[in-house]
């Protein structure tokens, strides 16, 4: 009898395993990755939710356990032992290094044509062809706008309602919202900041994008490869920013716990920064008075700002399986209409990558989200071969002027030579 | 088979487990390095293209230029070697030799000695970055209250490698007290018993007892610190501006160069290369030191 229950036992796991095996086979399972940053794991979570309604055959696995410091160590990982996403999220200026080593395949034309982004994406997504084709395409874009502290606006005696509009009011304020606790030479005696500029956070891109053009500069050439930033207009931008820790003294990256947290934690008065910051200032100090405008416009009168994205694209796994890739592609699609974008701008608080949804009356009415969303108009996105090195040449250059005593023009030479190196080696390896 | 016999196969199967596990997670990518260090290796490419020593060229150009980061990583590992291991064996072998005297609360003393080699290098990594930050970090708190000026220490190109230097002397310390504590418990108390009644002054019992008769916990401490101080990492990750190694690279080390080409830059080929080389240089210090500081104990 005993024996009897146990085969009846072992024949039902059997079937049942069967029949699970059976129903696996008309699904397709596709792998999503992306770094772990909350909102976004939210949003993300909201959409998957909403396409597997929509597509029952189709079963997304979302993997964003991965912070973001460790994310391309582990896509690094991944690969050789040929597993990992089939649609990855990366930043948009990783996407040269990871078509390089031909982890994308190119987005399918029939799915993503050129007129199709052309029209409906703003122009940073437009502009981002690399090798005759489009690689990536995101859901959001973000912009840089400038925070600034009502609170310490009015101790300063300055109008709470008013922020910086130009590049010489903003030094003005800066000089103005500054509090020593003794010698006013030295950064260590500053308690309250006026504006530190941070090169490792926004203010590289700041400097790249926006203050070189405002100062009649370029930083590259028309096709990218050629630095252009160690020019007379570029060194007296560069001069500018460093203006503020090393002349004005009004604050440094160096103190405070840095000028992000400073900003954050109210002891800094003006700070570059994109619209994803909102959401840290909601969570860690939702007190903090402040406002947001448009960058402060320059000396030639011009407006400009840096625009960025996360983006996604397919990877050489999935483009392996037709079934996965087909799967693949119909997430790409749903994550990338102008619905998936305005649920994204109310849960993360980044501007939808479609024109139709980004320009929404709401949108920009809002005094938060309104200046982020103007600056879409005029951003410009740098094209990155190795965005971490690139970004660590500018910090260089800077410690190089406040810690080396170095001169400023002297400071961006050796930078653009360093930075030329890294664009000619990227272009050497792919001629 | 006899019983004995039995034992014995049993003993070595479970034996091989280990050894299977350790040939497979540590050997066998060792090895593995070597070649990629032979391969335009990016990990995310289908291919990686065999390059010969082009790898290790670019290895010699980097290190033969004015500046690169390549040489301000080998320079400054040479640096944490050159002044980490002699000052942090002279330290330990003199705090050795006062608890060796002490008798009353001697164990405390050994406690609290021991106690930073076994804290996590990250958690201590952290509170040091702490107490060298500018105004409120302690150590500024301190010179401000003698009135002396603040220092920048993690914030300035020239003071940095010293104060990562000062924390991972500090935290290794404690090993170095123990082993030295136990090579001199192994000295016969009759040789200073003698020497007492030569009537030989203590710096020549120390000169000519303790220190000869130490050799061999000092050449253990010497090869195995260097070791150490030449795979530094962690606590300069830990302690600079977002893990770069920084201010300006004054702190940066080979093992982070490795982990930043392989990991950022996704060139694992030179990175493979720079541990090749690394891995020279342990083996060649190692040997020079085993062949002339164990010629003395003989």
């Amino acid at each position: 009898m005993r024996k009897l229950l146990a085969i009846l036992a072992v024949a039902v796991i059997a079937l049942s395993l069967g029949s699970v095996a059976l129903a696996q086979d008309d699904m397709v399972e596709i792998e999503y990755w992306q770094y772990n940053f909350g909102a976004r794991v939210g949003a993300m979570d909201m959409l998957i939710e909403q396409f597997e309604a929509e597509n029952p055959g189709i079963d997304v696995i979302h993997n964003s356990d991965i912070p973001y410091a460790n994310f391309r160590d582990e896509l690094a990982a991944s690969a050789p032992a040929g597993v990992g996403p089939d649609v990855v999220t990366l930043f948009y200026g990783w996407i040269p290094a990871f078509v390089d080593a031909g982890y994308l395949v190119p987005l399918p034309e029939d799915s993503f044509s050129e007129e199709f982004i052309l029209e409906t994406f703003s122009p940073m997504v437009a502009n981002a062809k690399f090798e005759g084709s489009y690689w990536a395409i995101p859901t959001a874009v973000r912009s840089l706008a400038l925070f600034w502290n009502k609170d310490l606006f009015a101790a300063a005696g300055l109008d709470p309602d008013s922020p910086p509009a130009t590049l010489d009011e903003f030094v003005e304020a800066a000089i103005a919202t500054t509090v020593y606790d003794g010698d006013e030479s030295d950064v260590y005696n500053i308690t309250t900041q006026g504006h530190a500029p941070a090169l490792a956070s926004q203010d590289h891109h700041w400097f790249r994008e926006v203050l070189i053009r405002q100062f009649g500069g370029a930083p590259y050439s028309d096709d990218g490869r050629t630095v252009t930033y160690n020019s007379e207009e570029g060194c007296a931008a560069f001069s500018w920013l460093a203006s503020f820790e090393t002349e004005h003294v009004t604050g440094s990256n160096d103190i405070l716990d840095g000028a992000t947290n400073a900003f954050v934690n109210g002891e800094s008065a003006l700070h570059v920064d994109g619209s994803f910051r909102v959401g840290t200032i909601r969570n860690n100090n939702p007190d903090l008075n402040y406002g947001v405008t448009e960058l402060p416009v320059g000396p030639n009168g011009e407006q400009h700002t840096f625009g960025s994205y996360w983006t996604h694209g397919i990877t050489r796994r999935a483009n392996d399986d037709p079934a996965r890739l087909e799967a693949a592609i119909k997430f790409l699609q749903f994550i990338t209409t102008p619905e998936a974008g305005t649920l994204w701008v109310n849960n993360v608080g980044e501007l939808p990558a479609q024109l139709a949804a980004a320009s929404d009356e709401a949108i920009l009415a809002d005094p938060i989200l309104g200046p982020f969303s103007a600056g879409l108009a005029y951003s410009h996105a740098t094209f990155f071969v190795d965005e971490s090195a690139q970004r660590q040449v500018l910090i260089d250059a800077f410690d190089n002027i406040r810690l080396g005593g170095m001169d400023p023009c002297d400071a961006l030479d050796e930078a653009a030579a360093a930075e030329q190196e890294l664009i000619d080696n990227f272009w050497a390896d792919r001629e | 088979m006899t019983l004995a016999r039995k034992k014995i196969f049993w003993a070595y199967i479970f034996l091989a487990i280990p050894i299977v596990f350790f040939a497979y997670i540590r050997v066998y990518p060792a090895l593995f390095a070597f070649q990629m260090s032979l391969h335009d290796y990016n990990p995310l490419a289908a291919e990686q293209p065999f390059v010969g020593l082009e790898n290790y060229e670019k290895v010699f150009i980097e290190l033969g230029k004015t500046k690169s980061i390549t040489k301000s990583a080998f320079g400054n590992t040479i640096s944490y070697v050159a002044l980490g291991v002699p000052i942090q064996l002279c330290l330990a072998l003199l705090i050795s030799l006062m608890l060796n005297e002490i008798r009353f609360m001697s164990t405390l003393y050994r406690i609290l000695f021991f106690l930073p080699f076994v804290t996590s290098t990250i958690a201590i990594a952290w509170v040091f970055r702490m107490l060298y930050q500018p105004r409120f970090g302690l150590f500024n708190v301190i010179l401000q209250m003698l009135s002396l000026p603040q220092q920048p220490f993690l914030r300035s190109p020239q003071q940095a490698l010293p104060s990562v230097l000062a924390l991972v002397i500090w935290q290794g310390m404690g090993f170095a007290v123990i082993i030295f504590l136990a090579g001199l418990k192994q000295i016969p108390r009759t040789y200073y018993e003698a020497a007492e009644v030569d009537g030989a002054s203590r710096w020549h019992t120390f000169r000519y007892i303790t220190f000869p008769l130490l050799n061999p916990s000092i050449v253990y401490l010497l090869v195995l610190q260097t070791i150490s101080f030449l795979r530094m990492f962690a606590p300069v990750v830990a302690m600079t501006e977002q893990g770069s190694g920084g201010p300006l690279n004054s702190t940066t080390t080979v093992v982070l160069r490795v982990y930043r080409e392989a990991f950022q830059s996704f060139n694992m080929g030179y990175a493979s290369s720079l541990t090749v080389v690394l891995f020279a240089m342990i083996l060649g210090v190692t040997i020079i030191q085993l062949s002339i500081t164990s010629r003395r104990i003989n």
